[in-house]
């Protein structure tokens, strides 16, 4: 267990000292990184709470007021603090976001393994699915999905409602890419002596085929959790949020529906959609680095003359 | 013959994902609390539950649900007869019609120019890796990526009104509400410019980013190397060999993306009050008026399903390796 553990690290201080060196992923790390404290810390960077309402000196409350009049960005029509509606926004969309981005990737993981491993039947069943779903417009989906499941008197939280099925239908792309990797993981040797000395599937897979595919698992949940983040934003813009429970885009939705536009309110809808592009830019470039340093295959080709070719050839024999 | 059977299973995938957006569509709405018998009394109570059953017998409530009314919404749907807006109280499927053809000239003009200008910068920017000029393509791309629509939208709308002049909302001035749209022309444009505008940023950095790493593909294949060694200039080589194999995992991304191409609709015109069909999901959204929703979905996901089958056939034609096995 200790040498497990040995190799773990060494892994990741090889990873680290790897990854260091690609300032993109720093950036994207280091977005990632302040939106989560944000959110974490949230009562420690603002004495306001989400429904705090901000009075003048008469006791009027401050609607509108720009960041001059109320630091640091000013109030919303109702007279709430943005900075705070903002912070305490990061938790609700980062929770709902993650969440969704999390069973998305738990369940098209699974499901490609599960069809990659044991093929036939259930592998045919998984891969109609993905293809109904994939070609299924998305966001009127969920719109319907929602708004009728709302409907319904369900004794689940709005919130809920928008994880799960967030959740529940962006697995597809996953589900394909583990299929494939599983597919060829399969075939290696390693797994066939194992069968040989009379492993189980259950053993194979999570001793053999779940450390190989472990890379692109977490490549993929970052790159899901844009998607997660921005389709989040989207369904809170069109009203399907919590009003409760403001997100950035239930933020956005109340900024552009009570005319935050014509009143020259800046400072009510530019921070929302800054935050979502936060986010979702932090994933997106964590994300394509962490592919990059998996896939040397786009590394260079044959219209830029002979150097970028050995590159290649030096990575793929390590010599 | 193996292009036929590629083309039967494709189809194969198209009829049951119809099938399951029918079945979907017609069960959502089904489980929603109040039967249309009790949305067209409305509040009336004084109504008898003698009348109240005999309406139901002639909407056929009666009836067990599988398969019986199943198959009557689905003769009803094939008739064109999509119920009546709660709302608007005209019949759906008049509205969704009204609607099509504004929703089909935004996506249209918007897929255009995103997919001309994606597929040059992409291009480009493969074929010129690691210069500025990809860098920046590169950055814009995922700054792209990562914005949410609407609020790119809100932004351009808030810009182009401000320092253009430029119109904020409707799809022409109130005066020329009601007139032939091509009377109308110079102001019709007038409006599409910000709407057109924000969708040709979204789509445009995703098409290129499929190109660029699609040209990277196609450059590192051998016959490329043989296409140089022939004698034939690095552009010669772009243009012939790189750009046309190239394109091909564009056209099945371009009929993927169709679906997503919605999405954007749907926020674009609920930001510029562009009256689409994607603003009209968004009103009976608030307005919860369920037919509207019920059938715009209909409407929306059968264009998608059937512009994917289109381009499974487009693509047999264009790529002969999938013509040969």
């Amino acid at each position: 267990m200790s040498d497990h553990w040995k190799l773990f690290l060494r892994n990741l201080s090889e990873f680290w000292k790897a990854f260091r060196r690609n300032k993109l992923g720093l950036v994207g790390g280091f977005l990632i990184l302040t939106a989560l404290l944000a959110a974490i810390f949230a009562p420690a960077l603002t004495p306001h709470s989400a429904v705090d309402i901000m009075r003048d000196s008469n006791g009027r409350a401050l609607t509108f007021a720009s960041p001059a009049t109320h630091s640091p960005l000013g109030t919303d029509d109702a007279g709430h603090d943005i900075w705070a509606l903002l912070i305490y926004g990061a938790r609700i969309s980062l929770m709902v976001g993650f969440l969704a981005g999390f069973i998305s990737m738990f369940v098209g993981s699974s499901l490609g393994i599960i069809a990659g491993y044991f093929g036939g039947a259930v592998d045919t069943l998984v891969m109609r699915v993905t293809d109904i779903l994939m070609v299924i417009p998305d966001l009127p989906l969920m719109l319907v999905l929602v708004a009728t499941i709302r409907q319904m008197d369900l004794k689940v939280s709005p919130l809920s409602v928008l994880i799960l099925v967030i959740g529940l239908l962006y697995w597809t792309s996953a589900a394909r890419l583990i299929r494939s990797q599983t597919l060829t993981i399969k075939e290696r040797q390693f797994v066939a002596r194992a069968r040989a000395i009379g492993a189980g599937h259950w053993h194979i897979i999570r001793k053999h085929i779940l450390p190989q595919l472990m890379p692109l698992i977490v490549t993929n949940t970052v790159l899901i959790l844009s998607t997660a983040i921005l389709i989040e934003s989207g369904l809170a813009f069109l009203g399907l949020g919590d009003p409760t429970q403001p997100s950035w885009g239930t933020m956005l939705n109340f900024a552009f529906s009570r005319s935050a536009i014509s009143n020259g309110a800046w400072w009510f809808y530019l921070p929302p959609g800054i935050a979502i592009l936060w986010v979702s830019l932090g994933c997106i470039l964590l994300g394509n680095v962490l592919e990059e340093m998996m896939n040397p295959r786009l590394t260079a080709h044959y219209l830029e003359g002979d150097k970028g070719m050995i590159a290649i050839t030096d990575k793929e024999t390590g010599l | 013959m193996a292009r036929r059977d590629y083309l039967i299973g494709k189809m194969g995938i198209s009829l049951l994902t119809l099938l399951f957006v029918l079945l979907l569509d017609f069960l959502l709405f089904r489980v929603l609390p109040g039967d249309p018998v009790r949305a067209v009394i409305g509040r009336n109570i004084r109504i008898s539950a003698d009348v109240q059953s005999s309406l139901r017998a002639q909407f056929g409530l009666d009836k067990p649900i599988f398969l019986d009314q199943f198959v009557d919404t689905l003769g009803q749907w094939a008739r064109g007869n999509l119920g009546v807006s709660w709302s608007q109280r005209r019949p759906v499927s008049e509205i969704l019609i009204s609607k099509l053809w504004n929703t089909l000239l935004l996506i249209g003009l918007g897929q255009l120019f995103s997919i001309i200008f994606g597929v040059m910068l992409g291009l480009l920017a493969g074929w010129k890796r690691k210069t500025p000029f990809d860098i920046g393509a590169l950055t814009f791309s995922l700054i792209a990526w990562a914005t949410p629509t609407f609020w790119l939208g809100i932004i351009l709308l808030v810009s182009g009104s401000a320092w253009f002049g430029l119109p904020t909302g409707g799809i022409v001035s109130p005066a020329n509400i009601g007139k032939p749209l091509h009377t109308v022309l110079p102001d019709l444009i007038r409006h599409l410019i910000l709407p057109t505008l924000t969708f040709t940023i979204l789509y445009l950095g995703e098409y290129m980013l499929i190109m660029r790493s699609s040209i990277l593909e196609t450059l590192s294949e051998d016959y490329i190397l043989t296409a140089r060694a022939k004698g034939m200039s690095n552009f010669q080589v772009l243009m012939r060999h790189g750009l046309r194999n190239a394109m091909l995992p564009m056209v099945t991304i371009i009929a993927l993306n169709l679906g997503f191409t919605v999405s954007g609709a749907i926020y674009i015109e609920t930001v510029f009050s562009y009256d689409g069909l994607g603003n009209l999901v968004q009103t009976a959204l608030v307005k919860q008026d369920y037919p509207l929703l019920q059938g715009a979905f209909l409407l929306l996901a059968v264009s998608v399903i059937a512009a994917n089958m289109l381009a499974d056939f487009l693509y047999t034609y264009l790529d002969p390796r999938v013509k040969a096995n």
